[in-house]
């Protein structure tokens, strides 16, 4: 057992606790925050079991109202489609895939971007130097360009926007893991550790990683509402999820007519709405996390 | 200053040529050069030679570079599309994507800084919270359904409500059938919707940043000083304050000129105006690398040309940064 392991063994567990504790009380202090996030498991589980939550089956058109657009009423919430399906079913169907695309992104991006950060950070040299010439590419870019032009290419199934997403997404997770590494790499505890015999990938992985807990999470939060922005704004100028697949985004796309119409302005109204809310709460979440990560941030709000 | 703003110049040019190869060479995967000509009855004499006239036998990295170094002087090519030089076509556009630009830029600082100053002088009255909530709107909505619902609650619904012949304002185009130059008002009623779009974003997100460096500068020293020797709290916050305030968000707004980019694409297509964003789309959807091609690279090098503008500026509004 080095040195090291023995510091921890002894400091670990009454320090890991009062940290926790100290991260829950101030996370809780920060209302907004506890409300989006339960808004956020509400909205959640709705879309994953919308089969079951649903009150309507999306595959069964009310006859009685096929090709009258109806709309919000006590019978359905958010009113009827064209082809007279009830629309807060269709909603909570259509979230599987916005959300799935959100977080999956997020979580994809997020890890690979802190793994190549830390990497390029802490080993510098020639890996840095292209891994930056790449990043700082990637900067000057218009990211909806380049996402519609490889979406075109690589096609539009769930699966492939979520690598595409996530293929551009990690570049900026890399950048800011990777200034965060540079900083860290010159701190007393990592020579403490080199010293008593840590190798490279110890100490990323033991002393330097643990420390970015808080900004890697609070990036991983972010980075849902990006995604979930994105792959709606794709979807509306066709380049993502394309039918039989459905999202919020290519409901809007498909009900873009109604700009028309107002007695069908529910079609657009609602699923904008979900993707405003969503988005939202991501963000006020984002705000009460590096609230609690960071004791040293100042309480402004 | 002179040699900064050099240097910075030839140091970008690395960056734009990663950038161009990766999009050259990922383009030449995506989309067969050759397409049109592999359908001819006399496909098999012809294609070699339309090989060799396109310089597709040698090597990526050769070919690459010749389009380079035509590109650096101003030949893009020619549109695959429309048969056109890539250069003309993409002038012609930028033209009309420019009065978007334009207004969008000047409403959206505009607007903004107001707020900012605004919600910092009066730092937790209902108005600051007010914007702060509309702020936390504007930051989450997405650019696109803001545009929609913009339609539909600024041209459809009143022109049904009010039995009006034309609607308010319009949105499709940047001018009336057979009108055209900016000093009309049928001009400023086609560019309401759009430069609105693409303002409401950045003014959300420029007047947050105004307002935290707004309220920076109001807690300085030399802001107490100037107060206690006697100058009026609007001149304070006008002349000494406000300058001092606006270096950070210059910086912000020149970052998010690739983003702005993007809103183009957004709004463009929306409004059905005939500028670089619909360019991009129209030949993305008829597979035409070369303007594709041609549109990367335009994008990069304003990019580029606006984070340089910003360092400048912050030199220029803080001459306690030295460029060197």
């Amino acid at each position: 057992m080095s040195n090291a392991d023995l510091e921890l063994a002894v400091g670990a567990e009454p320090v890991a606790r009062t940290q926790w504790q100290l991260f829950r009380r101030r996370f809780f202090k920060h209302r907004l925050a506890v409300v989006s996030l339960v808004i956020l498991i509400l909205i959640t589980a709705a879309c994953a079991f919308a089969s079951r939550v649903a009150p309507y089956d999306i595959s069964q058109l009310d006859l009685s109202l096929l090709g009258t657009v109806t709309g919000p009423s006590w019978k359905h919430w958010m009113g009827t489609t064209d082809s007279g399906v009830d629309q807060f079913s269709q909603i909570l169907h259509a979230g599987q895939i916005s959300l799935q695309i959100g977080f999956a992104v997020a979580v994809l991006s997020t890890l690979f971007g802190v793994a190549v950060g830390a990497l390029s950070g802490f080993y510098g040299g020639a890996l840095d130097k292209t891994i930056s010439a790449f990043t700082d590419g990637f900067l000057v870019v218009p990211q909806l360009a380049i996402l519609a032009v490889l979406l075109q290419y690589f096609g539009h199934s769930p699966r492939v926007i979520i690598l595409v997403l996530a293929g551009l997404g990690w570049t900026y997770v890399a950048r800011v893991s990777r200034g965060q590494v540079l900083s860290f790499k010159e701190k007393e505890f990592v020579e403490a550790a080199r010293a008593s015999g840590a190798g490279g990938p110890r100490i990323i992985v033991r002393h330097i990683l643990p420390n970015m807990v808080g900004p890697i999470m609070v990036n991983l939060t972010l980075s849902v509402a990006g995604a979930v922005i994105t792959e709606s704004t794709l979807t509306f100028l066709g380049y993502g999820t394309q039918p039989p697949d459905t999202s919020w985004g290519l409901m809007l796309s498909q009900n873009e007519g109604a700009i028309n119409d107002t007695a069908k302005l529910h079609l657009l109204l609602f699923p904008g709405l979900m993707l405003l809310i969503v988005v939202m709460c991501v963000n006020f979440l984002g705000d009460g996390l590096r609230d609690a990560f960071d004791p040293q941030a100042t309480h402004s709000r | 200053m002179l040699t900064y703003i050099v240097r910075r110049i030839l140091s970008s040019v690395p960056v734009l040529a990663v950038v161009s190869f990766v999009t050259f060479w990922g383009l030449r995967i995506a989309y067969d050069p050759l397409l049109k000509f592999r359908s001819a009855r006399n496909a098999a004499t012809i294609l070699p030679i339309q090989r060799k006239r396109l310089g597709l036998d040698q090597p990526i990295v050769v070919q690459w570079t010749k389009w380079f170094g035509k590109a650096v002087r101003g030949d893009l090519g020619v549109s695959d599309r429309t048969n056109n030089a890539v250069w003309g076509e993409l002038m012609h556009h930028m033209g009309t994507t420019m009065h978007l630009v334009i207004w969008g830029t000047v409403v959206s600082a505009i607007i903004a800084i107001s707020i900012g100053i605004y919600s910092a002088v009066k730092q937790y009255s209902v108005g600051d919270y007010a914007f702060t909530g509309l702020s936390y709107i504007g930051i989450a909505m997405p650019p696109f359904w803001f545009a929609l619902m913009a339609i539909v609650a600024l041209v459809t619904w009143p022109k049904v409500h009010w039995n009006l012949d034309q609607p308010i304002f319009y949105s499709i185009g940047l001018h009336g059938t057979g009108r055209s130059g900016v000093f009309n008002l049928d001009y400023y009623r086609h560019l309401a919707l759009p430069v609105l779009t693409l303002a409401v974003q950045s003014i959300a997100s420029w007047s947050r940043y105004m307002r935290a460096s707004m309220l920076d500068v109001l807690g300085a020293d030399y802001i107490r000083a100037a107060r206690a020797k006697g100058v009026p709290k609007r001149r304070v916050v006008l002349s000494h304050a406000l300058r001092n305030a606006l270096v950070p968000l210059v910086t912000v707004m020149a970052l998010d000129t690739a983003f702005l980019v993007g809103g183009l694409i957004i709004t463009e297509k929306i409004y059905s105006i005939p500028g670089t964003g619909s360019y991009f789309l129209d030949s993305l959807s008829a597979g035409d690398a070369p303007a594709l091609l041609g549109y990367t690279l335009l994008t990069a090098v304003i990019v580029i040309a606006a984070n340089l503008v910003a360092d400048v500026l912050y030199g220029v509004l803080d001459p306690r940064i030295r460029l060197a």
